[in-house]
């Protein structure tokens, strides 16, 4: 994959950009929360379970030909929808660029309020349980 | 559902009680806030905002040691906070009202001193199958040090106790039974006196968790002859971190304290010391002085609206959002109870409970999503979690159609 982390974040404002009301942008979550493959359910373990006061998100990570892949699942479905574009943004790319990547896209969509939200379901825990499991994968590539 | 909650009649001016609470007049993601989150902390009405200005712009001073004239002043309010308390929950005598944190602390409290004076190996202690976390994890811990057992009292479907299991579970090792007295996930009220009066036949103390039931019914403690009760300020429009644990005056001499410090001390040697009596005994350190005294205006606002008057305008208000909510398809009310505080509990199969406040939020409206802190009733219901909508007094039929259209609102976009 050529395309950078940086260049997939532009996409996704880009995407963010037509929708002038709330309304449209949830549905469009909505929609990625729906379009999301459903994780596998041997992967739905319990080391993958990210868990939450209100709702389960479950993260896998692979990694295989020096990128790392992520799959990610939950009951609720905005939650999912923002998972999704967690995972559209970090898969794909080497461990060290995962680590060092700087996610400035959801300040700029307008999603920042969802950062914060209740205890470990954030969206900045899940982005920090991403790039933790590419981190264990850094260090285990520098070992080899 | 709810057939037996009559609609009563009550002379309150809605509008006029909006016009004391500030926070509800704003605007939230552009709508006017529709604050239904009531069971989780109650709004502040102007008197008891006031009445921590006033205490900390004039009569700020430490109080009980102090023999200046701001100390004497704070000390003549916080303690006729005592007064007003002993009256509203229907105390025998000032002493037996003791100020916390909150509900919380007012538990742990009885666990860590009554408990452990009290409880030895194969006692048993009641809990029933809808109490609150707070209500449940104290007495797992002191249970756990002391080796005694906890049973849980079950209830049915609709969210009442089993009060035949009740009698069937209590016995001679029955040492404590610890009881909600209405549900904060299922507005369930409980019938404390019989509660009381089964558990006293067996010898039993019992403590009711009245955070969810102080600002909505008619709390008579010792009629009830209730060993403990306790309940939070905040819940009550009253301000947070502050509450109450009443104790029969008997029981709290008996206990040991809680905490040790200044304050709770009769007298104090290089080898040991001395306790206070009632109800300093249990309250060392500086007490949270200005807002035990703006509690006080708290319970005057309840007093001058009336509990029959309140209680009246919210049953309405519960049975008008019945009326509404049971049209939505796929929508079911968990907790359908005979006799019910205002507040309802709903799950749709098809919408997760966190994406129905995300979105009702972006329409101005604050309900409560989730477990309640109440994991194991979720787990003997069979569900994960829930929405919550609690009304307080201030509530309108209207807020409940801006509810009604939230929800179709919701439903339009996740299906």
């Amino acid at each position: 994959m050529n395309i950078s982390i940086d260049d997939i974040q532009k996409e996704i404002i880009e995407d963010f950009s037509i929708f002038d009301n709330w309304d449209d942008k949830y549905a469009y979550i909505i929609e990625c929360g729906k379009k999301l493959k459903p994780l596998a359910p041997e992967y739905k373990t319990e080391t993958n379970l990210v868990r939450g006061c209100q709702s389960q998100v479950w993260l896998h990570a692979e990694h295989k030909d020096g990128v790392v892949n992520f799959y990610a699942d939950s009951d609720a479905i905005i939650v999912k929808g923002l998972i999704s574009l967690l995972v559209r943004v970090l898969s794909g790319h080497t461990a060290e660029h995962i680590v060092k990547s700087d996610l400035y896209f959801i300040d700029k969509i307008g999603m920042q309020s969802h950062l914060s939200m209740t205890r470990s379901n954030g969206l900045a825990s899940m982005l920090k349980t991403m790039k933790v499991k590419a981190l264990l994968f850094l260090e285990q590539e520098k070992a080899n | 559902m709810g057939t037996t909650i009559q609609t009563l009649e009550h002379n309150l001016d809605i509008a006029e009680i909006r016009r004391q609470f500030p926070v509800l007049n704003q605007q939230v993601n552009d709508k006017p806030l529709v604050y239904l989150d009531n069971a989780a902390t109650t709004q502040k009405p102007l008197a008891v905002i006031d009445a921590l200005k006033n205490y900390y712009q004039k009569d700020n001073a430490n109080i009980h040691r102090g023999i200046h004239t701001l100390a004497e002043r704070a000390t003549a309010d916080f303690e006729k906070t005592r007064d007003a308390v002993k009256t509203f929950i229907g105390a025998e005598y000032r002493e037996e009202i003791i100020f916390t944190k909150g509900t919380t602390e007012g538990i742990n409290l009885v666990a860590q001193t009554w408990g452990r004076a009290n409880l030895k190996e194969g006692d048993e202690i009641l809990l029933s199958a809808m109490e609150h976390h707070s209500n449940m994890v104290p007495w797992q811990m002191i249970a756990h040090e002391k080796k005694a057992l906890i049973k849980i009292i079950p209830i049915n479907d609709a969210g009442e106790l089993l009060m035949d299991e009740y009698e069937q579970l209590l016995n001679s090792r029955t040492k404590l039974v610890a009881v909600v007295h209405a549900s904060n996930a299922l507005g369930t009220i409980n019938p404390i006196k019989q509660i009381v009066q089964l558990a006293h036949r067996h010898g039993a103390v019992v403590l009711i968790d009245g955070a969810q039931s102080t600002s909505h019914l008619d709390i008579a403690v010792s009629d009830w002859s209730a060993d403990f009760f306790v309940f939070s300020g905040h819940k009550v429009y009253g301000p947070t971190g502050v509450g109450v644990l009443y104790g029969k005056r008997a029981l709290l001499e008996a206990m040991p304290p809680y905490q040790g410090g200044g304050e709770m001390i009769g007298e104090v040697r290089y080898d040991g010391f001395t306790w206070n009596e009632l109800p300093y005994k249990f309250e060392a350190g500086t007490p949270n002085i200005a807002d035990v005294i703006a509690l006080k205006a708290a319970l005057d606002f309840i007093d001058v609206l009336g509990k029959q008057n309140i209680r009246s305008y919210e049953n309405s208000l519960l049975q008008y959002a019945y009326s509404k909510l049971e049209h939505l398809e796929g929508l079911r009310f968990i907790g359908t109870a005979k006799e019910k505080v205002s507040i309802q509990s709903f799950v749709f199969n098809d919408i997760h409970h966190q994406d129905l406040g995300i979105i009702l939020d972006k329409e101005g409206i604050a309900i409560r999503t989730g477990h309640h802190c109440t994991q194991p009733l979720m787990g003997r219901l069979a569900i994960t979690g829930t929405s919550r909508a609690s009304f307080a007094v201030y509530n309108t039929i209207e807020e409940i159609d801006r509810l009604e259209a939230g929800l179709k609102k919701a439903i339009k976009l996740f299906r």
